[in-house]
């Protein structure tokens, strides 16, 4: 049994995985591809054309490092002509302003800057290099540029307490969105997990803060605030439910659900370069296995918020409970839940601050 | 926010109309998309930074005569107020602004 494929918004294209940062957090897989194997210019831009083709509104340029592809300009400007409406996500690093402004003449609407923290000192741990001033200097540049700006602040439980300052850096920025994404526990940060989970009065301050500065940036700056889901009671609607929403492309090509699909063993994903976007979308395994209703087990199948949430995130499950199938174990009515708790009351039961400097696992920067 | 009559409405930086003869139209803003048909789609087409929120509001009364001309004007300008929330509006008062909006 198959549910129809309803039409893809979005495709998030992670254009290369090499990156000048080594985040601890970062929603890479821990096998990392290598340049020798990236899709080449012309295979993008076919990716882009059947996209558009298929209904996609927008495109998010990511990695890795976008900006570490020589031909990213080239690539903004020919997704731009297709009709999408081009985002860029950028660490920043790899960046001029002569490169800004041929990505801005090249068409590109929005971009994404991430910051680790607010000081240089910590966002610099963070993310295993000095990264901090330049993203500064890129806030500058940005100030003198027709484009989208949004601030994404990376937070965790050792920079959560710098939200006010993440606040001002972005008050005086040309941002028109900030986004407080907690780091959500796959591939790098679940390995690191016990070093970024917050404590649930950090969340609770966290939530409060934010929604104080909601009301008072309200028709200035957007804030969005995305929650570390072990501390919810319902799971998210991962990715707005498998196959419903969004495609993931890998920097060789493989088309994937979500970004972490590929730990689920026993799943096939078709590759880019052998076949269509559509077919792929339409009628590959991978789309299928978990598009639709009928794969849900117990308490999800008769859940009146099946269609809310769609059982929540399948590689959560998998991570979580060894079985791709289960109940996302954050839901309060799955029946591995007590997993969770036992993480939450594991960091609830220890200090914020470290007694000593954690030993962090880094990304590293493939070749 | 109420948005001053004599305000000239414009899309805000990341924010587009997708390209006419689409199958279907389109506001496109950072990480979000809006599909636009009927009423919203003739106010959103009119937000070009040059005709005012008041000859918004006439413009659309002629085009739906047939509906009560206070509450278009409520409509639009609940409208109005909720995409300058959202980010997707500027509203230029003045020539001055007018011409800093176009850069």
């Amino acid at each position: 049994m198959t549910s129809a494929a309803p039409t893809p918004l979005a495709l998030i294209a992670e254009l290369t995985h090499r990156c000048p940062l080594h985040c601890v957090y970062c929603s890479n897989p821990l096998e990392l591809k290598h340049r020798a194997d990236e899709l080449s210019t012309r295979d993008w831009s076919r990716v882009f054309r059947e996209a558009a083709e298929a209904g996609v509104l927008q495109i998010d340029f990511t990695g890795g490092e976008p900006l570490a592809r020589p031909d990213i300009v080239e690539l903004v400007r020919t997704a731009r002509q297709t009709g999408l409406y081009v985002n860029l996500i950028t660490s920043g690093m790899p960046m001029d302003e002569a490169r800004l402004d041929d990505l801005v003449q090249a068409g590109l609407d929005h971009i994404q800057l991430s910051f680790q923290g607010a000081t240089e000192e910590s966002a610099n741990e963070f993310s295993g290099t000095k990264a901090h001033a330049q993203k500064l200097r890129v806030l500058e540049w940005l100030k003198r540029r027709r484009v989208a700006l949004t601030l994404n602040f990376v937070i965790h439980r050792r920079n959560m307490d710098q939200i006010p300052e993440m606040l001002a850096l972005a008050e005086t920025s040309s941002a028109n969105r900030i986004e407080f994404a907690n780091v959500q526990y796959y591939g790098w940060a679940f390995a690191n997990r016990e070093n970024l989970l917050p404590t649930r009065e950090q969340l609770d301050r966290s939530i409060e803060l934010l929604k104080r500065a909601e009301e008072r940036l309200r028709g200035k700056i957007q804030v969005e605030f995305v929650v570390p889901d072990y501390y919810a009671k319902y799971p998210k609607a991962c990715m707005g439910g498998w196959g419903q929403k969004l495609m993931l492309v890998t920097p060789t090509g493989e088309a994937l659900p979500c970004h972490a699909a590929q730990i689920i063993p026993g799943l096939h994903f078709d590759n880019l370069k052998d076949r269509s976007l559509r077919e792929i979308w339409e009628k590959s395994e991978a789309f299928q296995k978990f598009r639709g209703e009928e794969w849900m087990p117990e308490p999800c199948k008769s859940c009146d918020r099946r269609s809310r949430d769609f059982g929540g995130c399948r590689c959560q499950a998998f991570l979580l409970t060894a079985d791709a199938t289960a109940t996302d174990p954050v839901c309060y009515l799955a029946p591995q839940r007590p997993k969770v708790d036992a993480i939450v009351a594991a960091v609830n039961g220890s200090s914020a601050e470290p007694l000593v400097k954690p030993t962090w696992l880094y990304r590293p920067n493939p070749a | 926010m109420t948005p001053e009559l004599s305000s000239r409405p414009c899309l805000a930086v990341g924010c587009r109309l997708n390209e006419k003869g689409q199958p279907s139209r389109i506001l496109h803003m950072p990480e979000r998309a809006l599909r636009l048909s009927g009423p919203s789609l003739e106010i959103l087409e009119r937000c070009d930074g040059r005709r005012t929120v008041q000859e918004i509001i006439s413009e659309l009364q002629k085009l739906y005569s047939k509906a009560e001309p206070k509450k278009v004007e409520t409509d639009i300008l609940g409208y109005l107020a909720l995409l300058h929330d959202q980010r997707a509006l500027d509203f230029a008062s003045d020539e001055a602004d007018r011409s800093a909006n176009a850069r």
